[in-house]
């Protein structure tokens, strides 16, 4: 286990793509023989629209997780990178590279006090990001009451509407952050070793891994990414919104998205291709019961079965494949 | 990790000490801040009032604590309260004479659900964390749907009695919340089980379950017991919290978050293993008298949660930094 | 790596863009005054011209409240006129609690009450979440909608979505929170805001003790409606030097609730007065000082059942402004309006009308649930009452 951990992150293609066309076919069909049509262009980019966001935080929250760790801050930090982003634009297409630096260098430094929470002072990440999403949620609230700040026009028409034929410029942006995430997992040293760091930390650091490091380095691109979701839902809703990472419970659905992708919780073991077949997963169910009108709260059960469902055949597959 | 056990388990299982330290000095703290602001906290009825609203709280964080110290989490537990309350509220109607059966029903349905959470995990070696998030996302959707987003029906007034109504003219302390009495008795008897041959063998399951596995231990029966015991703890909370405050669909909401918050402050570690369930309770009651603190001095409503964040994540390094161990 | 490929077929296609043309979308009158007197919400010229609005005079027929309004100015329609039966698209901000699940299914009642008008009528559900809410009225775009109503979750944030579907041809109707565009072809809600926070804050200011001491009880920071409560509230209380002791976050949970007034009860011996900001914790508050054996304070609610039951019964000295629940009816009456051609007031405010001792036995409708809102309007629509319970 730990000798293979040291390996490249190669996983086989996760069984989420089978799952994901599965829920697209019989999606469409269904909602097909129902009357409408789940390919429609307007539907496609709103799907995609949706994945994107909650992608950029799923892949940063891969990393933590492949990592042995876990980030429940990250709601309170995309609200806080809309607000820092369209508060420093204010309307002005000249601020934009200085707003978007002041975003992630904020977000950067509340992955490093996350990082730093959970290997220096040793609490648990679970605690620890709890804990620092509180201390946002306070500045949050005492803070603002409502959105505030206008993102530049130019990154509402980019970023935000832009589309290539019906596939959104932020689906692209994810693709990219997607890529280079695969990338410094699978083919880099600090990527090694951070796999090395979830299968088991001591084995890994008996073999040289620096762990503290390792892991506040995934800590801080974790929230990079979660910032970036950010930047993206400003030029979206083109303000600042204080709670519109919590409203989109960005928190427990990244995981979810993370877990469905196939990547194991205690660490160790999955990818980043993985999680954006969750995303799609997630944001293709939401479409096709969208497009049935399905009651919002029977989906909700819905979402809670497939999650789990989904987690009980890859243990199953990671048992036979682990006894054979 | 720890250093493996070589000693057979479970004969002879370690007795931790629990480290309460910790969470008994950040408790003194607070109790010396609430007496130089508000001294008649301190008499009896305010006090006694204060155990009752608090029982709810710190039943869940005993109940979590064994989840919690097997190894396990429960995340469900917050909208498993919620659930319940709507189901009582919907299925009593305002009958005085279905108050018993519901409350049973409650009962049984808690175990129900930690049933299925443990075997969910156990059997189908389902991470808990995914296990009771799915559980919580399908109870939370569940109870709308079946109530068409808004709770219907009305709770008993011998339903609520539990939760709201006390034993009067007690002498001394005036008077006694049901809910202090429940809490005294099913505390007692939190303590007694965590004691137990299976309370410690649970901590032993969540210390290192592969050495509690090869001697011999059912690891995934103590857990799922462990998971019964959240879902009960959790029926009873409903009970209280429904009478206390009636019905709501916020009734649970964040509970699962506070009660695993009130049982690593008590000194226990996530991921199992070590911690005592007192220690989770009182962490409990620390949480919810700093909430009463923040009451008393008039911390501004907004910046409430910086300060309870501040608080958890400094009193959790302090008792990390004081535990060699890990 | 098939997205990539993708990716370089995309690339080919041709640039596209949903963004409505660029049109100045910046938040005006709320950022823009920020009197600084408690929280930039509160601008004084819409604070008086609300305050003004609660005695005006409606126009419109006086049994039917849904379709009154106060002082409107009418729009020309002529050019949205269309052959129906229609099809009617819904996007919704949220189904989380009793106010939208009452006003929700009024509005399905009124919408079967229009059945030989309506061939179809699309609702989808953005679940609280700014982010699915664009995506939904973007997706609804598509669908051939031929009016759309639109009750947004945030302000400010779907106010780029809704020029969008401006942009689109089709008449779009905005309800309950506006939009920060001035493109639909109406805005409707009841006086709600400022309306709702000062007529609250007179009367409990009025009956409590004077120089008492006060406790607002309020929601949720960050929500514009009730932000713009609260800073109406508080200037009645400065004028009427009140001693307002605390204002707490309940997020709506009754036992926070009942902790909170507790702990206040505790810390000040006595509390004279309570404003809220929202109904949903009233009774809660009240249970709170009757379990503490002491009198229930002047306190306002809603027009929750829940509430004027335990009005009634306790005997109170209470008032229930409120933000009626009927406006639901009125985006499908105003849609088909402009269907036919017919001009529509713009912005269409409604009145806002208060429970009060005198008036409260009217509303105190033993058939229904506890948490149904009584101000619903829907006496007279099909399915009434088994609809709502």
């Amino acid at each position: 286990m730990s000798a293979q951990s040291l390996l490249p992150a190669r996983w086989p293609v996760p069984g989420v793509f089978v799952a994901l066309v599965l829920t697209v076919a019989i999606g469409g069909l269904v909602v097909a023989v129902d009357g409408g049509q789940l390919f429609h262009q307007a539907t496609v980019v709103s799907l995609l629209h949706v994945a994107a966001g909650l992608g950029l935080v799923a892949v940063g929250q891969t990393l933590v997780i492949v990592g042995g760790s876990l980030d429940l801050s990250v709601a309170y930090l995309i609200s806080l990178s809309t607000l820092v982003a369209a508060e420093t634009m204010n309307g002005s297409d000249g601020a934009v590279l200085p707003a978007v630096g002041l975003a992630l260098t904020v977000s950067a430094g509340v992955g490093l006090l996350n990082g730093l929470l959970v290997t220096r002072f040793r609490i648990n990440a679970f605690i620890a990001t709890l804990g620092v999403g509180l201390l946002l949620k306070g500045y949050l609230d005492n803070g603002y009451d409502g959105p505030a700040g206008v993102t530049a026009p130019t990154l509402v028409r980019t970023l935000g509407y832009q589309r290539i034929g019906p596939v959104p410029l932020s689906f692209l942006l994810l693709v990219a952050v997607t890529a280079a995430a695969w990338f410094t997992l699978a083919r880099t040293r600090f990527g090694h070793h951070l796999v090395a760091v979830g299968g088991d930390p001591e084995v890994a650091r008996l073999s040289g891994v620096r762990n503290d490091r390792v892991l506040v380095t995934a800590h801080v691109l974790c929230s990079l990414c979660a910032g970036l979701a950010g930047i993206y839902l400003a030029s979206r809703l083109g303000a600042g919104a204080p709670r519109v990472g919590t409203e989109g419970l960005y928190d427990l659905e990244s995981i979810a998205a993370v877990v469905l992708g196939g990547t194991a919780l205690a660490g160790g073991r999955g990818g980043v291709a993985g999680t954006v077949g969750g995303v799609l997963l997630l944001a293709s169910i939401d479409a096709i019961f969208n497009q049935l009108e399905v009651d919002a709260f029977f989906k909700q059960v819905i979402r809670g079965a497939v999650i789990i469902a989904a987690v009980a055949v890859y243990a199953r597959r990671a048992l036979r494949r682990g006894r054979s | 990790m720890m250093t493996v056990q070589s000693r057979p388990l479970p004969m002879r299982p370690r007795v931790r000490p629990g480290g309460l330290l910790p969470i008994l000095a950040i408790l003194g703290v607070l109790l010396v801040l609430v007496a130089v602001r508000q001294p008649d906290f301190f008499a009896p009825p305010s006090l006694m009032s204060f155990l009752g609203r608090s029982a709810p709280i710190i039943l869940l964080a005993a109940g979590q604590y064994f989840v919690i110290v097997s190894g396990e989490f429960d995340l469900s537990i917050g909208s498993l309260v919620t659930a319940q309350a709507v189901i009582a509220a919907r299925l009593i109607d305002g009958e005085p004479a279905r108050t018993w059966p519901v409350v049973l029903l409650l009962l049984g349905c808690g175990a129900l659900v930690g049933l299925v959470n443990g075997l969910i995990t156990t059997r189908l070696r389902v991470p808990s964390f995914i296990t009771t998030l799915g559980m919580f996302l399908i109870l939370v959707g569940a109870v709308y749907y079946w109530s068409d987003g808004a709770p219907k029906g009305a709770l008993s007034e011998e339903f609520r009695r539990f939760g709201r109504r006390a034993v009067e003219d007690v002498p001394l302390l005036g008077r006694i919340p049901y809910a202090l009495l429940v809490l005294l008795a099913l505390g007692a008897l939190a303590v007694l089980v965590a004691r137990s041959d299976f309370g410690r063998t649970l901590v032993a399951v969540g210390d290192n379950p592969r050495t509690a596995e090869l001697s011999g231990v059912r690891v995934w029966r103590h857990r799922t017991i462990a998971f019964v015991l959240s879902g009960v703890a959790a029926a009873v909370a409903a009970i209280l919290l429904g009478g206390y405050s009636g019905v709501s669909f916020q009734a649970g909401a964040g509970l699962e978050f506070a009660a695993i918050t009130a049982v690593v402050l008590g000194g226990v570690a996530l991921g199992g293993g070590r911690g005592s369930v007192a220690g989770a309770m009182l962490g409990a009651l620390t949480l919810e008298l700093l909430l009463a603190l923040m009451n008393f001095y008039g911390v501004s409503g907004a910046l409430r949660s910086t300060v309870q964040g501040a608080i958890i994540l400094l009193a959790v390094a302090l008792s990390a930094s004081r535990s060699p161990s890990r | 790596m098939a997205a990539l490929a993708a990716v370089t077929l995309l690339s080919l296609a041709a640039c596209a863009t949903d963004e409505p043309a660029a049109s100045p979308s910046g938040s005006p009158t709320a950022s823009a005054a920020g009197t600084g007197e408690q929280s930039k919400f509160f601008v004084r010229a819409d604070y008086e011209a609300e305050l003004a609005l609660l005695d005006a005079a409606p126009t419109g027929p006086a049994d039917k409240p849904w379709e009154q309004a106060l002082n409107p100015t009418m729009v020309e329609t002529a050019k949205f006129k269309r052959r129906g039966p229609h099809k009617l698209c819904f996007s919704n901000a949220a189904l989380n609690n009793p106010w939208r699940q009452v006003g929700f299914k009024t509005m399905q009642a009124e919408v079967e009450a229009q059945r030989s008008r309506i061939r179809e009528f699309v609702h989808v559900d953005a679940e609280g979440k700014d982010q699915k809410q664009i995506a939904d009225i973007n997706d609804l775009l598509g669908k051939g909608c031929d009016a759309l109503v639109v009750s947004p979750n945030t302000t400010a944030t779907l106010t780029p979505a809704v020029e969008a579907a401006c942009k689109a041809g089709l008449p779009v109707v905005v309800f309950d929170r506006g939009v920060n565009t001035s493109c639909p072809v109406t805005f409707i809600n009841p006086i709600g805001g400022y309306g709702f926070g000062h007529v609250g804050a007179e009367f409990v200011s009025q009956r409590m003790k004077r120089g008492g001491k006060l406790l607002a009880l309020r929601i949720l920071p960050g929500v514009d409606v009730l932000e713009t409560r609260w800073s109406a509230a508080k200037v009645a209380f400065d004028k009427a030097n009140v001693d307002v002791v605390g204002v707490e976050f309940t997020d709506g949970d009754p036992a926070k609730t009942k902790k909170i007034v507790n702990d206040y009860l505790q810390r000040y011996g006595t509390i004279d007065g309570v404003w809220m900001d929202a109904g949903a914790v009233a009774v809660a508050a009240v249970e709170a000082f009757q379990d503490a054996g002491r009198p229930v304070p002047p306190i306002n609610g809603e027009d929750q059942l829940d509430f004027l039951r335990i009005w009634k019964q306790a005997g109170l000295t209470a008032i229930a402004p409120t933000y009626p629940t009927y406006q639901w009816r009125t985006p499908i009456i105003a849609a088909l309006r402009i269907l036919d051609g017919q001009p529509v007031a713009n912005p269409w405010k409604l009145p806002q009308p208060t429970i009060t001792q005198e008036n409260l036995d009217r509303y105190l409708d033993p058939d229904l649930p506890p948490l149904h809102y009584a101000m619903c309007g829907c006496t007279d629509l099909p399915g009434y009452p088994r609809r709502w319970k």
